[in-house]
């Protein structure tokens, strides 16, 4: 499935998100569940190669939070494009526990919601195969105004002075 | 002030503002033309859709237009007008959101019709959606001398704050904001999502009494409150600090439990609150802080249009009354006192006997635009109680205001009375409604016709919903009425005892639901009990605060069987 960033550029993978039931690889950047993690964490945490967390829908960013250090990526599931709960985690792993690592969304997210997961401090989208990329670059440069402050453009404070996010 | 804020009394856009609502056009004409290639499902089109106020309906597709906290222009009322008499049949229908319905619209059009909005500055942004929907305030704003705190300035800036939020836009449910900025609260504040009392302390500072978890619906709360205080720059880290614990642990398993007073409502009030203060006490500061600049100058965007140094007396004014009593009459419930000497606040009522509550006809709108221009500098109000608002009348002009508004059928004076009925669109036109809400409405109006009789049982709301939903806030009237369905029949269940004012109160179902031939000789019948009851200058509340439910319960099902 393609990968955009944050800029809407595609991007090559480098990371394999591993089902419960698939042994962990020694090397290679691997995303495991948060239940593997809880449940392996000390083998996990010593192996030497990258290593990510999936949050399922309903999981809190603090969760992970004493982990953040060791955790490359955090992947955010979106089961149903509506389910906005996400939008807070991204926002709450950036902004309250100063995550500095990817987030990445995946599952079902639209192009439509592109420009306010990167607002919310999301780096990548998961897409599906079948997307037209175009439209979801387009996406980004749609609306060019914000009128509150999200983690994109952290410098000025909440100020409702209308600023261009595109 | 520049050239570019225009008027007086009235947010005007500047440029950034207009940008961005011609983008958000742009926006969704991109997102009809993805849904027509099938680039977008149904299911995906359909939120986006609705955050830009567009339902389909039993008929047709339906239109609701923001109308922010209430307040329009005489240009954007005109517009209102023109696109209610190109695109649907002549009408419109001013809703209890303070928003603008039309209800036969043609999903091809909807792009252009929200471009001919964007060019007057209004547009259909969240007015429907699991996200933040129009902020609603008192029709009063800005003009009523019991006023504490203009609550426009902040209705402005929840407006712009609220707008395409990134967090909040796919929420577990719709988010319903109301602030009143004067003890009488005219908003309902506290059946809302969150219900804001702006109000001053003893150091003249502003802040906000903030109310959470209120709604109506199928399971009816009053809001509790959520801090006595919380100082003017704090306002939005806490409104965010709410938003971010329900959007976490609101339900999204069942979307009857999936509003804020749900999430209160099980988690207890005590708790839901912890979580709020451990996010407020994290997000709250500098970032998050309100700039007092910035308070600043949307007030001075809001300051009062330029009135005249009059006299309180008005001798004109004064004589008038005298000698005219259908204008004493009218003065009497449908005006409200000014804050300026030598003014006065005017109610237009939509509530003409057995007329559709809050529908007016495109020449309607356009006669109130050009009265709005000639008598109250140009600005017009919608009331949540479905009635228009010229606000700043001078008392030596309001007779011949009065005579011009007869004309019109704009003069019913009945604001407050049996007849100023609140009512949903109902099944003549909603696709949830279990049953019409219109024809009751009509057929109580008409059945309490008679003008001096309704000001003989004086102050007495009436609200009919057509189904649970309870669009027309049917638990909060003194009389509610509910649609339900009885196996493909419409019946209407009755309660007494609601209150949507500063003392708000769920009404009590009273006994089994009513036939719909059998609802307005049944509310006759509740007045009766009242006025039997009455003691000197009680309201219908007061006595059945008094005396009970039982003596009606009686006297309805005596009266029924």
């Amino acid at each position: 499935m393609p990968l955009l960033r944050e800029t809407g550029e595609a991007v090559a993978d480098a990371w394999t998100i591993l089902p419960d039931d698939r042994p962990v690889p020694a090397g290679g950047a691997v995303v495991v569940s948060l239940k593997r993690w809880r449940e392996e964490r000390e083998t996990l945490a010593g192996r030497d190669a990258p290593l990510g967390v999936l949050l399922p829908s309903g999981a809190l960013a603090s969760d992970v939070a004493p982990d953040l250090q060791r955790l490359g990526l955090i992947a955010l599931d979106f089961p149903k494009f509506r389910d906005g709960r996400g939008f807070t985690v991204a926002r709450e792993l950036r902004e309250r526990f100063g995550y500095t690592g990817e987030i990445r969304a995946t599952g079902h997210v639209i192009a439509d919601q592109f420009p306010l997961l990167v607002r919310c401090g999301v780096s990548t989208v998961q897409v599906p195969d079948t997307a037209k990329l175009d439209q979801w670059q387009a996406a980004l440069g749609t609306l060019t105004i914000a009128y509150q402050k999200a983690v994109a453009g952290e410098e000025l404070p909440l100020s409702l002075r209308r600023f261009k996010v595109a | 002030m520049t050239s570019s804020t225009g008027p007086v009394g009235l947010y005007q856009y500047d440029a950034v503002d207009r940008e961005f609502v011609h983008e958000r056009v742009e926006q969704f004409r991109g997102q009809v033309e993805r849904r027509l290639a099938g680039d977008l499902t149904e299911d995906e089109f359909k939120p986006l859709r609705l955050m830009n106020g567009l339902y389909l309906q039993l008929h047709a597709y339906m239109l609701r237009i923001a109308v922010p906290y209430g307040v329009l222009s005489s240009t954007q009322m005109r517009r209102l007008a023109h696109i209610g008499r190109v695109h649907d049949k002549g009408y419109g229908h001013f809703t209890t959101r303070q928003n603008l319905q039309f209800n036969w619209i043609k999903l091809a059009e909807t792009p252009d019709i929200l471009g001919e909005l964007a060019d007057v500055n209004m547009h259909a942004i969240q007015t429907s959606g699991n996200c933040i929907r129009n902020v609603t305030t008192d029709q009063f704003c800005g003009a009523a001398a019991d006023e504490v705190i203009d609550p426009r300035v902040y209705a402005e800036i929840l407006r712009q704050w609220s707008t395409n939020h990134p967090e909040f836009s796919f929420l577990p449910r719709k988010f319903k904001i109301a602030i009143s900025g004067s003890p009488a609260d005219r908003a309902a504040v506290k059946v809302h999502d969150i219900g804001l009392l702006a109000k001053r302390n003893a150091e003249d500072e502003v802040g906000f009494e903030v109310w959470v978890g209120g709604g109506l619906g199928r399971s009816p709360f009053v809001a509790k409150k959520a801090r006595d205080w919380v100082p003017e720059a704090d306002g939005l880290a806490y409104l965010e600090a709410i938003l971010r614990v329900y959007n976490q642990f609101g339900r999204r398993d069942n979307m009857y439990k999936a509003r804020i007073k749900i999430l209160v409502h099980e988690l207890g009030i005590e708790k839901f609150l912890t979580h709020v203060d451990a996010e407020f006490a994290r997000i709250r500061g500098p970032k998050f802080a309100l700039d007092p600049e910035l308070v600043a100058a949307i007030q001075a965007r809001f300051a009062p249009p330029p009135l005249a140094d009059l006299p309180g007396h008005c001798p004109e004014f004064e004589a008038a009354k005298a000698s005219d009593p259908a204008f004493a009459r009218w003065v009497a419930t449908n005006t409200v006192a000014h804050k300026a000497p030598g003014y006065i606040c005017a109610t237009l009522s939509l509530k003409p006997i057995g007329g559709i509550p809050g529908d007016a006809t495109s020449e309607q709108m356009e006669a109130v635009a050009d009265l709005a221009d000639r008598y109250s500098f140009g600005e017009i109000r919608v009331a949540h109680e479905q009635n228009l608002v010229l606000a700043h009348v001078r008392k030596d002009a309001l007779h011949a205001l009065w005579t011009e508004l007869k004309a019109h059928d704009l003069a019913t004076p009945n604001i407050g009375l049996v007849s100023d009925i609140i009512a949903c669109p109902g099944l003549d036109y909603c696709a949830l409604a279990n049953a019409r809400a219109i024809p009751i409405a009509q057929g109580i109006s008409e059945r309490f016709a008679d003008l001096d009789r309704q000001l003989a049982i004086g102050d007495l709301s009436i609200n009919i919903s057509g189904c649970i939903n309870a669009c027309g806030h049917h638990h909060v009237a003194n009389i509610g009425i509910l649609g339900v369905d009885k196996k493909g029949v419409e019946f209407y269940q009755i309660t007494v005892g609601g209150n949507a004012g500063i003392d708000a109160a769920i009404g009590d179902i009273v006994g089994p639901a009513l036939p719909a031939e059998e609802v307005p000789a049944a509310i006759e019948a509740l007045v009766n009990v009242y006025l039997h009851y009455r003691k000197d200058g009680e309201r219908f509340i007061d006595t059945l605060g008094r005396i009970g439910i039982q003596p009606f319960k009686e006297t309805l099902y005596a009266a029924a069987a």
